[in-house]
């Protein structure tokens, strides 16, 4: 999800492909097969996609809307599914949970992966930046689940390379480190350590793609490197940031391998119901309502969409430059 | 950036559409469930009999060696045998993957191994109209001689409204563990009463700290201790209504002891499982009280305290002070047939075979056989071995004693008690003073699972 999406995808165009005035009209019309031919080569890449965002993304949810609208035996039930769980005693509790993670996740996200990513930038020394990269982006290299295996020892003061730090802090057990006030920063540190690499070199190339003449232009009119990074890098990276938001906030109102993993691993002292995601999980599972599941899932689709929109408006993520 | 013509996007995107669905519903094909069932008379309707079908049979890897112990009496009927986690520690596996099966309206397994005793509860509920897990066995799947010959109590997490669900692989009555060689270097007497084990953890506590006589460390723990005091926050009275009164003097006296024990910590906060707990407490358990299998899993095994041969002794329940002794019960699995399946009469006699019969239940089991002839005979067999310090009467006589008034709901006890109780307890706070916080996460998670809640 990371570097492929990179500012990799503003191509740098071939002067022969723009329509500036005084091209010969046969070069124009030989322009315009190549438009073509692109675009149908275009639709054959995106397919393979489209097909599995259809089977995989679009249906089930779907399905999810009509089983959230319906009740078990299929009978149409536009609300019931909804204050039924609305009523659930866990379901504040849960979205508390998943809200609180998310504040300080996306918090530290915007603030440190930018801030990070315009350090690494401004290193002079080739070795030193490239280092740098490497070394955050590490620990997104091992995939989600095994990640947080990792945290579960290191949250433990028995086994922990941080032990003496836990028990300095009075935390001698396992339990005392999962108290449930600990958890949503102990989630955020989990998922920001895992995540935050990925975006760091993603902003390294946004940081990469904007123009050095703008740039240069700064330097001479005296500009200091803070400076530059106010008034011309973050205004040129907000499409970037607001793109990270946007995934990032998709994400982690789906809070669940960090919790699921922590609650076996604790024996249940971090409930196996404590975010949104795993609430769903418990209706369909635990409680065999497949409908009740599907209304929670349906909630957390329509404010993630909606918080999505203001990303969207506010970082002018669909503007196109060069209409 | 090239700038695609709106409309043109909009076909792209239909012609993709409808492709995919095509796509989609090929590759997902349409399969429709034949249904060939009938009344066997038997409570439930069956699927179409074959009787040299092949059973499907569910079980933990500790339950492996029963289906080998069948495979080698039956040599004519075929087994196939899907190991997977016997839905331990609150994993819910067997109930998640029969919900998928009953969407699917095919899969199940014809046999499956449990672990919990909480899974007759939902196997014998419908589901949207459609039939239960769960075949009724009382009415002519497995004989009444042989129901019968299960231990007193042993089949009371199968019954429900009356109907037997399942059959029990062993019992986990609690009983008191103790080490008898270091009772008689201290110079201390066996406990009779609960007053009397609290004063003993008290003397433990001054006169020989480091020492423990039990843990709160593990989620049974209220099954260990509220359960043996009778302390009502689990008494389910009927298929979906449950009595839950965490306030009365029975939940106190036992809740009180724990403070007082946790506080001069002769009571461990850490699980038994931790490599922690062994570290530190190896030679330095004086007693505790805790389910049969414990000497299996904890006592007696190299990985764990390991107490050499001759030091373990057993003592039946514990009473408090003018009450009757009663026992708890920490699990002690369950092994259910499915209605569904094509293949009953062998499915019934490979769970009778694994409950019931010496090949396994007195040969090979680990835990202690619900089947009271199997049960006099494991016994007799685990005295022989010399590894006891006292006779195992003990643990005979708490088999009877596991008390009643604490039933067997679709949800884990043990789970509410860990996220509500075992953050308090780890940090120091009264089990005593949030009583009533217990027992409204208990009504409250009684409710969502669909139970109306008696005060």
């Amino acid at each position: 999800m990371t570097t492929a999406q990179s500012a990799g995808s503003e191509t740098p165009s071939r002067p022969a492909a723009t329509d500036d005035n005084g091209i010969p009209k046969e070069a124009v019309s030989v322009n315009r097969d190549r438009k073509r031919r692109q675009r149908s080569i275009g639709a054959v890449f995106v397919a393979p996609y489209a097909v599995f965002m259809l089977a995989f993304g679009v249906l089930p949810a779907l399905y999810a809307i009509y089983l959230a609208l319906t009740d078990a035996n299929g009978g149409f039930t536009p609300t019931a599914n909804f204050s039924k769980v609305i009523d659930d005693f866990r379901f504040f509790a849960a979205a508390r949970h998943v809200a609180f993670f998310l504040v300080i996740w996306l918090g530290a996200l915007l603030v440190l992966v930018v801030f990070l990513a315009i350090v690494v930038h401004a290193i002079r020394s080739r070795w030193l930046s490239g280092t740098a990269r490497l070394f955050f982006y590490l620990p997104g290299a091992l995939a989600g689940a095994s990640s947080v295996m990792l945290w579960l020892f290191v949250l433990d003061p028995v086994a922990s390379p941080a032990g003496p730090l836990l028990r300095a802090l009075g935390w001698d057990t396992f339990t005392n480190v999962i108290q449930p006030s600990h958890l949503p920063l102990i989630f955020a540190i989990i998922a920001f350590w895992t995540g935050a690499g990925g975006w760091i070199i993603v902003m390294y190339g946004a940081l990469n793609n904007i123009s050095t003449e703008i740039m240069e232009a700064a330097r001479i009119d005296g500009a200091n490197p803070f400076q530059v990074a106010i008034h011309i890098q973050l205004p040129l990276l907000r499409k970037w940031i607001a793109y990270m938001a946007v995934l990032s906030l998709a994400t982690g109102t789906q809070l669940f391998i960090e919790p699921s993993l922590l609650s076996q691993a604790s024996n249940a002292v971090v409930p196996n119901d404590y975010s949104l995601n795993q609430l769903a999980y418990q209706y369909a599972f635990d409680l065999n309502d497949f409908n009740g599941s599907a209304a929670i899932s349906v909630m957390l689709l329509v404010v993630a969409l909606l918080l999505s929109a203001v990303f969207v408006a506010k970082g002018g993520l669909f503007d196109t430059e060069d209409v | 950036m090239n700038r695609i013509q709106p409309r043109r996007l909009v076909r792209q995107i239909g012609l993709l559409g409808v492709l995919s669905v095509t796509a989609v519903a090929v590759l997902s094909g349409c399969s429709s469930g034949s249904s060939d069932s009938s009344d066997g008379g038997r409570g439930f309707s069956e699927a179409k009999q074959d009787k040299n079908s092949t059973i499907t049979v569910w079980v933990d890897a500790t339950r492996v060696p029963a289906v080998k112990a069948f495979e080698k009496a039956n040599p004519s009927i075929k087994v196939k045998t899907v190991t997977y986690d016997g839905s331990a520690n609150g994993s819910n596996s067997f109930k998640t993957k029969m919900a998928l099966y009953d969407r699917a309206g095919k899969g199940w397994p014809d046999v499956v191994f449990s672990s919990q005793n909480n899974d007759a509860a939902w196997a014998t509920q419908k589901v949207a109209g459609k039939q239960s897990f769960a075949a009724r066995l009382d009415k002519g799947l497995v004989p009444e001689g042989t129901l019968s010959g299960f231990s007193k109590g042993a089949l009371n997490p199968c019954t429900v409204d009356g109907g037997v669900y399942c059959l029990r692989n062993d019992l986990a009555q609690t009983v008191l563990w103790y080490d008898n060689s270091l009772l008689k270097k201290f110079g201390y007497a066996v406990p009779k009463t609960w007053e009397e084990y609290q004063a003993l953890g008290e003397k433990v506590a001054k006169e020989h700290p480091g020492y423990i006589v039990g843990s709160v460390g593990d989620t049974w723990t209220p099954e260990v201790f509220m359960w043996s005091s009778k302390c009502q926050a689990n008494d389910v009275t009927d298929i979906r209504s449950v009595t839950v009164k965490t306030d009365s003097t029975e939940c106190k006296r036992a809740a009180s002891m724990l403070d007082t024990l946790v506080a001069n910590k002769s009571l461990t906060k850490l699980s038994v499982f931790t490599p922690d707990f062994v570290k530190t407490y190896t030679g330095k358990v004086l007693m505790m009280p805790g389910p049969a299998w414990f000497a299996g899993a904890i006592f007696n095994n190299p990985e764990s305290l390991n107490v050499p041969k001759g030091r373990l002794g057993v003592a039946a329940p514990l009473a408090w002070d003018g009450d009757s002794a009663v026992a708890g019960n920490v699990g002690g699995g369950t092994w259910f047939i499915s209605s569904h399946s094509k293949n009953l009469a062998n499915s019934a006699k490979f769970a009778e075979f694994v409950t019931t019969d010496d090949a396994y239940q007195v040969n090979l089991a680990p835990g202690y056989p619900a089947f009271s002839a199997a049960a006099d005979k494991w016994v007799a067999k685990q005295e022989s071995s010399g590894y006891y310090a006292t006779d195992l009467s003990g643990l005979l006589k708490a088999g009877g004693l596991v008390w009643d008034g604490w039933g067997f709901p679709s949800f884990s006890q043990e789970a509410i008690w860990a996220k509500t109780i075992t953050p308090l307890v780890s940090s120091g706070k009264s089990i005593e003073e949030n009583l009533g916080t217990w027992g409204t996460a208990i009504k409250n998670q009684a409710k969502v699972n669909g139970y109306q809640v008696n005060d």
